[in-house]
């Protein structure tokens, strides 16, 4: 599974009250949700993303709630794959579950800047920043997730468990 | 191998001998949960994987919190949504508008959960049920999803921080400021991935209300979860309510932990975080004069009768400030119930308070005193995020009931000794 687009980049600590405000939890609709996403940290993030692009951040990112919605938001709005120097633990856990993939690599995440075309490789973890012509390593996910997030989520991974 | 106490939780629950930090487990849960927020999108995952039955009616918990009494049309629409769903399956503790109350003060006081149970909770601050020695963890919506299918979820098996408390606290001295000062300390990811483990000889000099505030708000430093011994207190608190039996586990004495940080509650003073984050703390003696517009006491972190009755003892023939709005939100029925018939509500509303039925409201930006831009608040609540209770320009100020008793006395941060005569 590869990814590659344009990144839209942010700091530490982006918390999932910026992510998606709990003033729009009123509803799960995907769409509804992406249309709000990041607004009270970037308000033209939503007009300027584009369908495959690449959000990066530096450490923590996800803190706070557990709300689902907000990788739903992110995977709606046209997002293939965040790369942060870490994430909050349990939006790293919603974000596999929902099958929005993530990459943990704290110097793809200081280096790469806000802009920058880069393209990421899954299977093997490698992080390539076209336009600084410079790679990165990440730890890939062992095959168990890589399943989880190329069936689109966890229920769909295990339905035919239940 | 020696284990943490969390990791004895998880051993037992995954039916191994022992397990080790990084382990991989599947583990049986006691108890799982969901609000009216995250129990929509679990439902639409739950019936789209195919699945006809719930694993134990008795074993899932829904509480209709966060946007209830129902604050908009698409808000009545989730809660609906889940009532027909508790009712298809016959879910057993469902809570709805009369007999809810915010999910962390509820289920405790419920007895639902307790000493030795793995539980998960489609809400990060489910972390709370540490205060009585059980692993109790935040998830998502899909895992809870899974969960009332299969009983059953992953864990990774966290390390774990040891917080060792010593001393004893002073007068106006909670476990808010515990918390404030412990995230202040190792800061927002301080313990991310891993167990805050309290112990020492301070814990005994806790409250159970005190310790459910310290464990609610591990979260705010990334821990997976917060657990704490099972004493005297905890028996106490469980008797006549807990309604299985309880399992007590204790970390083994050769536990190994990746860090430790020692607190001496003696020397702990009133302790604010300043925006936009839970670990810009500052004592009160350092806060300067922070003017603010709104006060606001409840939630799961401080809606507790303790809680109400600190800042009942400082308002008490008191005026709440010009300028200032005092929103007062016992956490649940009981709670409520119990601060009337102690005259609390009398004293909050003489004093020129709002008290609210339970809810989340406020807290997260739902509804019941939500901010408009350039104002301040203090708060009993557990983040103080950009946004957080509403205008992305207003500003949260997290302290305990003392601390935002006294404020909402005098209009600015005030450290509680000053507002009492």
């Amino acid at each position: 599974m590869k990814a590659q687009g344009k990144v839209h980049k942010y700091g530490s600590n982006v918390d999932t009250d910026v992510i998606i405000p709990a003033r729009y939890l009123n509803t799960s609709s995907h769409e509804e949700l992406a249309a709000h996403c990041m607004e009270d940290i970037d308000k033209d993030f939503i007009h300027k993303v584009k369908p495959g692009d690449i959000m990066a951040a530096d450490k923590n990112f996800g803190c706070g709630s557990s709300r689902e919605h907000a990788p739903i938001a992110i995977k709606a709005s046209g997002i293939s794959c965040v790369i942060a120097a870490s994430f909050a633990r349990i939006f790293y856990r919603n974000a596999i579950n929902i099958g929005l993939a993530i990459l943990e690599c704290p110097e793809a995440a200081a280096d790469i800047k806000d802009g920058d075309e880069v393209s990421v490789d899954f299977d093997t973890g490698l992080i390539s920043n076209i336009t600084a012509g410079k790679t990165y390593q990440a730890e890939p996910f062992p095959p168990f997730i890589q399943n989880i997030i190329q069936k689109g989520g966890l229920l769909k991974s295990i339905a035919d468990r239940l | 191998m020696a284990m943490t106490m969390t990791q004895k939780i998880l051993a037992a629950h995954a039916g191994l001998p022992a397990v080790t930090a990084g382990q991989l487990i599947e583990a049986r849960l006691d108890m799982c949960l969901g609000n009216d927020i995250t129990s929509p999108v679990a439902i639409n995952e739950f019936e789209k994987s195919g699945a006809s039955r719930v694993f134990d009616k008795g074993r899932i918990s829904l509480v209709m919190d966060h946007f209830a009494p129902n604050k908009d049309i698409k808000a009545a629409e989730q809660v609906k949504r889940v009532r027909i769903f508790a009712g298809k399956y016959d879910i057993e503790n469902y809570f709805d508008v009369g007999k809810m109350g915010v999910e962390h003060a509820l289920l405790p006081e419920q007895g639902l959960v307790g000493p030795g149970d793995c539980v998960i909770g489609a809400d990060s601050h489910t972390c709370t049920y540490g205060a009585l020695g059980a692993f109790s963890t935040g998830v998502g919506s899909t895992d809870l999803a899974a969960a009332m299918a299969t009983g059953t979820t992953w864990f990774k098996v966290p390390s774990a921080v040891k917080v060792t408390l010593t001393g004893k606290k002073a007068k106006w001295i909670s476990g808010k400021d515990v918390i404030l000062h412990l995230i202040g300390l190792i800061g927002v990811d301080g313990a991310l991935y891993r167990s805050l483990e309290f112990t020492g000889d301070g814990v005994k000099e806790l409250t159970m209300d005190d310790r459910l505030c310290i464990a609610n708000m591990a979260i705010e430093a990334g821990a997976k979860n917060g657990i704490f011994p099972v004493d005297e207190t905890t028996m106490a608190y469980i008797k006549n309510r807990f309604k299985r039996e309880p399992t007590v586990y204790a970390a083994d004495p050769d536990a190994v932990y990746d860090q430790e940080v020692v607190i001496d509650l003696s020397a702990l003073r009133p302790t604010v975080a300043f925006p936009h984050l839970p670990e810009n703390t500052k004592t009160v003696d350092e806060a300067g004069q922070v003017k603010i517009d709104q006060v606001v006491i409840g939630s799961c972190t401080n809606g507790r009768l303790e809680d109400l009755q600190v800042a009942a003892d400082i308002m008490r023939g008191k005026r709440v400030a010009d300028g200032v709005r005092c929103i007062v939100i016992p956490a649940t029925q009981q709670i409520y119930l119990d601060a009337m018939r102690l005259g609390l509500l009398e004293d909050f509303v003489k004093a020129g308070a709002a008290v609210s039925t339970p809810t989340c409201g406020p807290c997260l930006g739902g509804h019941m005193g939500i901010l408009a831009a350039g104002e301040r608040a203090v708060s009993t609540t557990n983040r103080n995020f950009v946004g957080r209770m509403g205008h992305v320009d207003s500003e949260v100020y997290l302290a305990s009931p003392a601390v935002a008793a006294a404020s909402a006395l005098t209009g600015y941060i005030t450290d509680p000794e000053k507002a009492v005569d």
